[in-house]
């Protein structure tokens, strides 16, 4: 790529796209799918700071960088040396890959009474046609970013839960840069099918391994059908070096309950694109995050739930404590059609600044078009509380431990609707490394 | 045990308290008293090591160890206890997390080991049944939602798992009613020994039915004014402050 140093990283992008397209090992249809949306990236680019939703965060320093869109990984990571970014004290599958390319020695697939296997294998296979062609690329809406990681998408997971079947285990998917290739960029594609009253919990996390930079833009499409059930937990827990855009897009049908926890922890720069479709009666999503960061870092939750249908629910919780310089937006929307009566529509987000410096953008953007709803939407923006900190103090607890519990206590309701307990503890030992703290119990 | 010298204390810029003496041997139990803002509640603040109270002159001396410089925990971890008028309300933090943590920093700060999880409960159990408290009590979060006798037990709950040296009550008998009222006093009485001591705060006599003083001091415009024996507990209740003020105009 770096020969082409001069241009502009979209247009870099774009020849790139065209000089490796003869190179795809994907069928026809795929093929053109590639192709149309590398002429929507064309067309739509990156998103620009004089966007509504783009208001609070710039990618302009991402997008000044030079990226190796191809990494070439030579020999395979030892299970041993990254076993502690995987969820391991629990039985589950996994999916794993490393600088984007699958890593088998690593994975535990299956394609035993569910479908936990890779996206390139499915879209090989003539048995998952259907499923491809009715979801594949089908509900994350047109936008730069989404089309980009179309075009040059050759990875990811693919989560197929059969009708009437609950997942024996949960599902990790674990995308690995070695930083063997100096500022990479990857683009993994997810697709998550989970079928009529079939059940699923699936476990998310980018982990770059060395200081180098990585760019990650995600993209995962989750179709879940009639009285389908799914929780998914994203650990965002990254370098100062790894960018995250995480474009997450979940359609619902009528009588399905959806979750997604975001914990933000740690990443250069993170914005997560969650946006719920709701298309049935009865259909709750609940979103709930805990971002803590510091130093310069920066994360950016951008939610949006569509409730087009009557009888509907929504949760949304995300507590945030920012340090020293990092900077947080929220900016969550609430889209109620006319039709979507007898909706529940919540929304709360609550900040702690820590430092003078910190920063939180938080925004609630409710539409409502219906007129027999229930919306409510509340921010707080604040400091640990000075009495609390004193009556924990006069009970011997050290400024520091005092400063960590009630950063706990804050975020506490969220991780109480962890399901997993191993994901709970695993979350509570990242915050209190971060705290610096060893308070010996789980909250 | 506590020794205080000629203290001075101010609040948001204004002097409350302005020259107390008063000296407390282990053993001791010392009741303050005074009308309302006459500064019983900044004294054990101040002793406690509120940070917004400015301490602008005097000493603190806890076993011969000058105590102001020294940050809350700090003097909480060399035995200074208060118990909250009103103690603060901390969602997510269960009362049994709370205790142990602040258990085991003060361990920690001693050098000691954490306390096994088997002596820690024997102890939680021990002392939970001195106050009447039921299990399900501790794992609730701190002090979310309890009544006012709740909120009173739970800090001589505290208290007792701390096993300070010096404790300060203030305004303990405040919002209890007369069962509550008994079992913290016992709760009091059952930590008492030779080696420690207390100093309550309180409006009424009522509590030192109770919790018998052995000495009574009264506070007035940041100054004790008068000190006596218990005895002085039940002609303040029966004639109010005003025949001080009477005795102090004279002087």
């Amino acid at each position: 790529m770096n020969e082409l140093r001069f241009m502009d990283l979209k247009d870099k992008l774009i020849s790139s796209f065209y000089a490796y397209e003869d190179h795809l090992q994907v069928t026809d249809q795929v093929h053109d799918v590639k192709v149309q949306a590398i002429k929507d990236f064309e067309t739509l680019g990156f998103p620009k700071k004089k966007e509504e939703a783009w208001k609070y965060t710039s990618l302009n320093k991402l997008l000044k960088q030079d990226y190796n869109l191809f990494a070439q990984v030579e020999d395979a990571l030892d299970y041993k040396e990254v076993k502690k970014y995987f969820i391991h004290e629990i039985d589950t599958y996994t999916i794993v890959f490393v600088d984007g390319v699958y890593a088998s020695q690593l994975s535990s697939t299956t394609h035993d009474k569910i479908d936990a296997c890779l996206m390139s294998s499915a879209m090989e296979k003539e048995k998952y046609a259907d499923l491809l062609e009715k979801y594949f690329n089908k509900i994350a809406p047109k936008s730069g970013l989404n089309a980009l990681n179309t075009a040059f998408a050759r990875q990811g997971a693919f989560i197929n839960i059969p009708k009437n079947t609950v997942a024996d285990k949960p599902i990790q998917i674990i995308n690995f840069s070695t930083g063997k290739e100096n500022n990479l960029m990857i683009q993994p594609r997810n697709l998550i099918v989970v079928g009529e009253n079939a059940q699923v919990e699936i476990i998310e996390r980018h982990q770059s391994l060395t200081e180098n930079p990585v760019f990650t833009n995600s993209v995962t499409e989750i179709f879940v059908d009639k009285r389908g059930m799914l929780d998914f937990y994203k650990i965002q827990n990254d370098t100062h070096h790894a960018s995250l855009i995480d474009n997450t897009f979940i359609k619902q049908m009528a009588e399905t309950h959806c979750s997604v926890h975001t914990f933000s922890l740690g990443g250069a720069l993170t914005r997560n694109n969650l946006e719920f479709y709701q298309k049935g009666e009865h259909s709750n999503s609940i979103l709930k995050g805990v971002t803590l960061i510091e130093g310069k870092q920066h994360v950016d939750h951008n939610t949006l739930v569509h409730h087009t249908q009557p009888n509907c629910e929504s949760h949304q919780d995300y507590k945030g404590i920012y340090d020293e310089k990092s900077v947080g937006v929220f900016n969550g929307k609430v889209l109620v059609e006319k039709i979507a009566q007898k909706i529940n529509a919540y929304q709360s987000n609550n900040n702690i600044l820590a430092h003078d410096d910190a920063t939180i953008n938080s925004k609630p953007q409710l539409e409502i078009f219906a007129d027999d709803v229930a919306c409510s939407h509340g921010c707080t923006i604040g400091q640990l509380d000075e009495e609390a900190l004193f009556y924990l103090k006069s009970r011997g607890i050290p400024a520091k431990e005092a400063r960590a519990l009630l950063t706990y206590a804050f975020a506490n309701n969220v991780l109480e609707s962890v399901k997993i307990g191993a994901i709970k503890k695993r979350i509570n030992k990242l915050i209190a490394n971060k705290l610096n703290v060893n308070l010996g119990f789980d909250l | 045990m506590l020794k205080i010298k000629n203290l001075h204390a101010n609040v948001e810029g204004k002097e409350i308290l302005k020259g107390i003496n008063l000296e407390i041997k282990a053993g001791e139990v010392h009741a303050i008293m005074g009308p309302n803002g006459s500064g019983k509640s900044t004294l054990a603040s101040v002793i406690a090591g509120k940070e917004e109270y400015e301490q602008t002159e005097g000493e603190i001396i806890l076993e011969n160890e000058e105590i102001s410089e020294l940050e809350a925990d700090e003097r909480a971890r060399k035995g200074v206890f208060l118990s909250f008028q009103y103690p603060v309300e901390i969602p997510g933090v269960s009362v049994t997390n709370f205790i142990k943590t602040a258990i085991n920093e003060t361990r920690k700060a001693q050098g000691l080991e954490e306390m096994p999880a088997k002596d820690m409960l024997k102890k939680i159990k021990e002392k939970s049944e001195l106050l009447e408290i039921k299990r399900g009590f501790l794992s609730r979060s701190l002090n979310e939602g309890f009544s006012g006798g709740e909120k009173k037990r739970n800090e001589i709950f505290q208290m007792a798992m701390l096993e300070p040296k010096f404790a300060m009550l203030d305004e303990t008998d405040s919002g209890l009613d007369i069962d509550a009222l008994r079992i913290v006093s016992n709760g009091v009485n059952k930590l008492k020994t030779k080696d420690n001591a207390v100093m309550v705060i309180t409006h009424y006599q009522r509590l030192l039915n109770y919790i018998v003083p052995d000495f009574v001091h009264v506070l007035m415009d940041g100054k004790i004014v008068k000190s006596g024996g218990k005895e002085l507990a039940h002609k303040l209740e029966e004639h109010g402050y005003d025949w001080i003020k009477e005795e102090m105009k004279m002087a």
